[in-house]
């Protein structure tokens, strides 16, 4: 194990942490300011990769293709939550998360429909497919560097974003107390429906940064979804700081897990022993960490201050 | 009174012989099959591109299997083996099929080949070979019209242990099929394993692992990612580059389910396969070129399967002519089954004794990315279970 490995890990642990915190950006703001369980956002991220791979394909421009898709799945989260997320506002938690995982397979199904079951050809630019020296000897796709340049501009416009504007101010003000909110003369169906619809179109970029890594097809985003509900109970619910944080956190533990953890049990037990459990153990990493989170601070790292 | 009473048990008798005698009729004159293969989810696309192969040797055989009328069931399992044992169940006892075919995955077969083959009821597999039912839990009923399990990855541990690779790094999902890949590898490589690595099954990202296959500097490297995976893992070597350090041997990764989403990035990648697309027989021909008409693409090995597995059951009913499980069972037995893969051997646990070939990924005169049999690994290769196997 040399030190260059131990950091180039590092490394990529901070690209997964990043990307991760595309998709939880937006579900802890609809968790936690607008208190609506959503589990279709791994839908949103499906969106965002075959919006970008379909135009990319049409227009033969990966730029152009990314360009568009933003706009597309902004629009998604718009009409989405106009259409069906604000009529549920008023139900309970349990309605949400049916009709939400309703959607989850309604999505899924529209899209096989409309692009087939199989795997959307998705490939870098040539521009982009090269590679960066990070490290002496450690040659680094820069695809993946622009990931993480996306990601942490991304994380930065949002705390900008929320802590330092007046329509933060607003968005957090009427996280605080809607009613007060709408009585002061502000118009808080349509700022949570624009919070709704950037949440989506984050969680779009995400899926547009997946689209050129992994296979584009049906059902794609749900992975991610399970982890970024992991991020923000760790987070703290409704924290974009504790968010981005926890993603990072999640990353590293995820990464680092997968790699060290098998040989580390290698000096304890015997081989075949060791390959069994190691793989195991290193897939409910984080999910121990959760539960440790949990157990000592049950709101999360950096509750959201309400 | 009494002569009454025999006139009317006579009628009754006649009737009741002549119902029954018209339900054989009717029975002998179509043969059901149920097909049990994943056609929803993420795997979808396999189940469909098999469903696609089915339909298409029905339509090549006039929809008569061995000159009888004959009616698939398709059966969702949705990769779930509670569902595919219902299915299982429900085909066998209340639609009362001849032959129950398909089944993609290793675990879903697992569950599935007791209740079918105690029934009574043959049953063929289109894809999965499980070591267990190959060896000492093997049963008559029981029929791969595909292959056992590690007779791929052999083929794969004897090309490198040919080629004189030195060193090799082995990666595959942590679970059953994954281990016996990697067993099926090591049983003919004996070089130097540089590296073991079980990955999490449906896993996207691989790039922590390809930094640290990196740093080991593997002369090969040697891959089980299937379906999703394999697109994943194939596109990220390339981005990050690791040609240059290493050269990739597949198994199961590089096929026509991922090809469409890979294209020229795939283009050189080695694998084994007992079947490829270009392999030179009138069957396999007729199948490939059909297909690819008919669906625009060209059909993965699953297809191919699915195609021989109807093949396979026309060949039984009409070498037996019956139905009859024991009648079809001792004509499949007998090997000489014509298939894509040519006249197809049967071992004595009913499962092929076949060619693997070697493949490369290659652009085919359309530019259609597609495979291509670059060297023949085994000849009639065997699998290494069925000596434990006792009917």
């Amino acid at each position: 194990m040399t030190l260059t490995l131990f950091l180039e890990q590092l490394f990529n642990g901070l690209q997964a942490g990043v990307t991760l915190f595309l998709v939880a950006a937006g579900l802890t703001l609809i968790l936690g300011i607008m208190d609506f369980v959503f589990l279709a956002h791994g839908a949103q991220v499906m969106i965002g990769a075959y919006a970008a791979a379909a135009i990319t394909a049409a227009t033969g421009n990966f730029y152009i293709g990314v360009a568009l898709a933003i706009p597309v799945t902004f629009a998604s989260g718009y009409f989405l939550e106009y259409l069906i997320i604000r009529h549920l506002y008023q139900r309970d938690h349990m309605d949400q998360v049916l009709a939400t995982f309703g959607l989850i397979l309604f999505f899924n199904e529209a899209i096989r429909i409309g692009f087939g079951p199989a795997a959307l050809f998705s490939n870098l630019p040539p521009s982009l497919s090269g590679f960066v020296e990070i490290l002496p000897d450690t040659p680094y796709p820069t695809f993946r560097l622009v990931v993480i340049a996306i990601g942490l501009i991304c994380a930065l416009a949002i705390h900008i974003f929320v802590s330092r504007t007046r329509i933060g101010a607003v968005v957090r003000a009427g996280a605080n107390n809607p009613e007060m909110t709408a009585a002061l003369g502000i118009n808080i169906k349509i700022l949570f429906r624009l919070i709704f619809a950037t949440g989506a179109c984050l969680a779009g970029v995400a899926g547009m940064m997946l689209g050129p890594l992994t296979a584009v097809q049906p059902g794609m985003g749900e992975p991610l979804l399970i982890l970024s509900l992991v991020v923000i109970i760790i987070g703290g619910i409704g924290s974009v700081r504790g968010a981005f944080i926890a993603a990072i956190i999640v990353g590293l533990v995820d990464t680092l897990g997968r790699i060290f953890l098998p040989s580390l049990l290698r000096l304890f037990f015997e081989q075949a022993t060791a390959d069994g459990a190691g793989p195991a153990l290193a897939s409910m990493l984080v999910y121990i960490l959760m539960a440790v989170v949990l157990i000592f601070r049950p709101t999360g790292l950096f509750p959201a201050k309400v | 009174m009494k002569r009454n009473i025999t006139i009317f048990a006579i009628i009754l008798l006649i009737a009741g012989a002549t119902a029954l005698f018209l339900r054989s009729q009717q029975e002998a004159s179509t043969v059901k099959i149920g097909y049990i293969t994943t056609l929803s989810g993420g795997a979808g696309i396999i189940g469909k591109q098999m469903q696609n192969a089915v339909e298409l040797a029905m339509v090549h055989k006039d929809r008569k299997l061995g000159g009888l009328d004959a009616e698939i069931i398709y059966a969702d399992d949705q990769r779930k083996p509670d569902v595919a044992k219902q299915l299982a169940n429900r085909l066998v006892k209340s639609d009362k099929v001849d032959v129950v075919a398909g089944v993609i995955w290793s675990n879903l077969l697992m569950a599935i080949h007791k209740p079918v083959t105690r029934s009574d009821t043959l049953l063929i597999s289109s894809n999965a070979g499980p070591s267990p039912i190959a060896g000492n839990k093997c049963h008559e009923n029981f029929f791969s019209m595909s292959w056992q399990n590690d007779q791929t990855p052999e083929a794969m541990g004897k090309h490198m242990q040919d080629a004189g690779v030195k060193s090799v790094y082995l990666m595959a999902p942590n679970y059953q099929a994954g281990k016996d890949m990697l067993a099926g590898v090591k049983r003919y490589y004996k070089g130097n394993v540089a590296g073991e690595v079980y990955t999490k099954l449906g896993q996207s990202d691989f790039q922590a692992e390809l930094s640290s296959l990196r740093a080991a500097k593997p002369e090969a490297t040697m891959i089980f990612q299937p379906g999703g995976m394999g697109i994943n893992f194939v596109k990220q070597w390339k981005q990050a580059g690791m040609d240059k350090v290493s050269k990739l041997y597949t198994v199961f990764s590089v096929d026509g389910v991922s090809l469409p989403a890979l294209k020229d990035s795939a283009l050189g990648i080695l694998g084994t396969q007992t079947w490829s697309p270009d392999l030179d027989n009138a069957i396999n021909k007729k199948f490939v070129a059909d297909y690819k008409a008919k669906h625009g693409a060209y059909p993965s090995f699953y297809a191919a399967q699915a195609y021989d597995t109807i093949l396979a059951i026309d060949h039984a009913i009409s070498k037996s002519g019956s139905t009859d499980t024991a009648k079809m069972r001792a004509a499949l037995a007998s090997g000489e089954i014509p298939t894509t893969r040519g006249n197809l051997k049967m071992n004595t646990n009913h499962f092929p004794i076949q060619n693997v070939y070697l493949r490369e990924a290659v652009m085919d005169a359309d530019g259609v990315v597609t495979t291509k049999v670059i060297e023949t690994v085994f000849i009639d290769h065997a699998d290494s279970y069925a000596v434990n196997c006792k009917f």
